[in-house]
């Protein structure tokens, strides 16, 4: 199952990373040339009562939530396929040194153990970190997330829970993973009443928002977009910190357009705001949800009551995907201010495909079509 | 870093998976190559230790007790079963012919010891200490069910007893089993989880995980089989292929025994040896008890359509863990027809007055069956308790809710 992990990491080990910013050149073409659709990210700026800060890609801020939630709780461990020498994506580097063998652990190839060997940990009250090589992969741990994890509070009654229990895994397009290392999974997960699901949009972001689930009484599925392990850098705070969940963020305040997105799809919209602005005269607003499940409906509610039109954009395929219950409840509850039908830019329904990918993503003139049509209509 | 030597002066295989010697000769191993992992047995079937080195020479008191609850949990499994015949509670699952696996099991843990059950170990709990009322709560599902009325009958949980909630999916608990033991392995006290498991489960990708996973992780645990001959109709020669579970321990670096389930003291021993091993060294343990599902696999099933009357009569004629018990006691003077029956008739009574009381008891407040989802109740939680509560409040004619509490407010 992991064996394209290696595969994924050789053309970007030799580029060292830039500075402000740094373009995924991981979309370099065989000729060279950077596709026309490399995206910048755009770095934020911590809140200054975090603290001291210093230059984290989105992979050392993640190895510096699990060191911090190590440091400070002595039953927390982290295990998983390859993480004592560091992971496949280097988020665990150093930590099975500095932390020992015990705490920081390989198990055998098999998901479906991975998660039902954190459930049980967290049931004893030990904070259990479980990591999932790629979010494709996460299927044999299904029925111990659907069936397990997330009911164990309710069935017992409260006697039992495994709130303790964290689970990670990398998701997201990354230029040519195709069907097995792109998948974006969080509508399977939104469904199952009981567990969290969480995706950050960049290094300041994961740090706080992977501590919080960490720490959270809750079972969590906390997805990575892999493309920004090493193309997204910022100034992230050295300390312990946390994000709020269940708290959509507005990134960018605007007056006519709602736009929701999560993950790496947040950068896309970012630039769709600037195009909208500058070829439209249109003002987005922009609001990264954060918390997939469960979601912070009020503020996009309030936001879309405002501007009367949304967008919702995600790389997972259209139907079924979590755009669509977004899509349910704000036709619901904001009827009579909406100017327009709310728009979904997303995947097709296909699987992800390899070279067909820059025609697969909700790009950025996709989504600009769509802004098109929300305030033309 | 991964550390194997090489050692090339010798012409022995150097792999990394697996070292051992070289063989010219081309040769399968046939599951047939031996005869089959062997069944330690105490007890004879007429109640006779049959090695006086291996009696474990159980006090009366604890002989008492074993047999006490084996024969309170027959009675209640007979009362509970009929009471779903008569509509009184939902579903039911008897544990006829596994009373030795319960109760020799538990008798031979420590309190604190953890247990992952799969759904015919009742007995384990009632040796713990489970109350009839206890039972009887958890099967109606009403107010003082601890598990909130929220899972069919059957699915006990005890915290203080160290039982983990029942599920019904198969083999679950046997992964989450094995980050349990690894959880109490550093935590530092010197116990142990047992895992129960049926010879169905036992096919689930989650009991190889499981195996492995405490094998390679080195974790404090007793893997239980109940080989109980079947899975629902599946017999055990559908189920698998080679010697039974037994055969699969060593398979994955596990200490393993087969016992005769049935035998109440070797099941015991079993088990005391197997967590001196668990908590001694860290390390995974593997018993398959041997012995006969004497009743139909729950209430939702009729055994006669798939296996003979008479099959079931000798199980439960001549091999009967109780009667086996019974024996023994006999034959050291501690119990005779006389206390039989007295007792037979103060343990159905018992039952009786429990099942009473459980059944006059209201349900929980309706509003229960939004609380626990997660452990704070979220927005939307709150918004659809309300609009539940709304719709009862304008239609309660149509809703049971004279047997349910009021809700709290």
């Amino acid at each position: 199952m992991a064996v394209c992990g290696v595969l994924l990491r050789c053309g970007r080990l030799s580029r060292p990373l830039s500075g402000r910013t740094a373009a995924l050149g991981a979309l370099l073409s065989a000729s060279g040339r950077r596709e026309a659709s490399a995206l910048s990210y755009v770095p934020e700026t911590a809140p200054s009562d975090f603290g001291e800060t210093t230059k984290m890609n989105l992979f050392q801020s993640i190895n510096s939530a699990m060191d911090v939630a190590l440091a400070s709780d002595p039953t927390a461990v982290i295990f998983g396929e390859d993480v004592a020498f560091g992971g496949v994506f280097r988020c665990t580097v150093g930590l099975a040194d500095k932390y020992g063998k015990d705490r920081v652990f390989n198990t055998p190839l098999c998901e479906q153990g991975i998660a039902g060997f954190g459930i049980g940990m967290a049931v004893m009250g030990a904070t259990a970190i479980a990591e999932i090589q790629f979010a494709d992969y996460i299927f044999p741990a299904f029925d111990q997330i659907v069936n397990e994890a997330a009911k164990y509070r309710y069935r017992s009654g409260n006697l039992f829970d495994c709130g303790r229990l964290t689970m990670r895994a990398p998701c997201g397009a990354v230029g040519h993973g195709a069907l097995y290392h792109s998948q974006s999974p969080e509508a399977f997960f939104a469904h199952v009443p009981g567990i969290k699901v969480v995706i950050p949009r960049g290094p300041i972001q994961a740090k706080g928002l992977l501590l919080a689930c960490i720490k959270d009484d809750n079972p969590c599925i906390f997805l990575e977009p892999k493309i920004l392990y090493r193309a997204a850098v910022e100034h992230v705070p050295v300390g312990d910190y946390t994000l709020p969940l269940t708290s959509a963020e507005v990134v960018v305040e605007g007056k006519d357009v709602t736009m929701v997105a999560w993950g790496t799809q947040v950068q896309v919209l970012r630039e769709v705001c600037n195009m909208a602005q500058e070829k439209l005269g249109v003002s987005c607003e922009l609001i990264d949800l954060r918390t997939i499940m469960p979601w912070d409906s009020e503020t996009v509610i309030k936001s879309v009551n405002k501007t009367g039109r949304l967008l919702v954009a995600h790389e997972a395929p259209l139907t079924g995907g979590f755009a669509a219950e977004i899509a349910s409840t704000v036709q619901s509850e904001c009827f009579l201010h909406l100017e327009a039908p709310v728009e979904r830019v997303c995947g097709y329904d296909t699987p992800f495909p390899h070279i067909f990918e820059p025609f697969y993503m909700p790009d950025k003139w996709r989504c600009f079509e769509a802004i098109k049509k929300i305030i033309n209509y | 870093m991964s550390s194997q030597t090489l050692d090339l002066e010798e012409d022995k295989p150097q792999f990394p998976g697996s070292r051992s010697e070289f063989t010219k000769k081309l040769e399968f191993i046939t599951p047939d190559v031996y005869n089959g992992i062997p069944v330690y047995r105490v007890l004879d079937r007429q109640g006779k230790i049959i090695e006086a080195d291996q009696d474990p020479k159980l006090s009366k008191e604890a002989v008492y007790d074993m047999y006490h609850k084996m024969t309170l949990l027959n009675t209640m499994d007979r009362i509970l079963y009929e009471s779903q015949r008569q509509g009184r509670i939902s579903f039911y699952m008897t544990n006829y012919g596994e009373e030795a696996t319960h109760m020799g099991s538990a008798a031979a843990l420590n309190p604190g010891d953890i247990v992952f059950g799969q759904y015919r170990e009742a007995g384990v709990l009632m040796y713990r200490g489970f109350t009839l009322d206890q039972f009887m709560n958890q099967c109606y599902g009403n107010a003082e069910d601890a598990g909130r009325g929220r899972q069919m009958p059957v699915h006990y949980g005890s915290k203080d007893l160290n039982f983990v909630t029942i599920s019904s999916p198969l083999g679950t608990q046997m992964p989450q089993a094995s980050g349990a033991a690894y959880a109490l392995k550093r935590s530092g006290k010197r116990l142990c989880v047992i895992c129960y498991f049926g010879d169905g489960a036992a096919s689930e990708g989650d009991a190889h995980a499981a195996f492995n996973f405490a094998a390679t992780l080195e974790c404090p645990i007793i893997f239980f089989c109940r080989n109980n001959g079947y899975a629902i109709s599946t017999p055990t020669s559908e189920q698998y292929r080679g010697d039974g579970i037994a055969a699969r321990g060593p398979s994955y670096g596990m200490a393993t025994l087969r016992v005769d389930g049935n035998d109440a003291f070797a099941v015991y021993n079993a088990v005391k040896a197997a967590r001196e091993l668990a908590v001694n060294e860290n390390r995974p343990v593997l018993i398959e008890a041997m012995t006969y599902r004497i009743g139909h696999h729950s209430t939702s099933d009729d055994s006669t359509a798939y296996r003979s009357v008479d099959e079931v009569n000798y199980w439960d004629k001549q091999d009967h863990p109780i009667g086996r018990l019974r024996h023994y006691m006999v034959n050291q003077g501690w119990w005779d027809m006389e206390k039989e029956k007295a007792w037979m008739k103060q343990a159905r009574n018992e039952v009786m007055q429990a099942f009473q009381r459980a059944e006059k008891k209201k349900k929980p407040p309706p509003s229960e069956l939004f609380y626990d989802t997660y452990k704070e109740m979220p927005p939307h939680l709150q918004q659809q308790r309300e609009q539940m509560r709304t719709h009862v409040a304008q239609y309660p004619e149509n809703y049971p809710l004279d047997n349910f509490e009021k809700d709290r407010d």
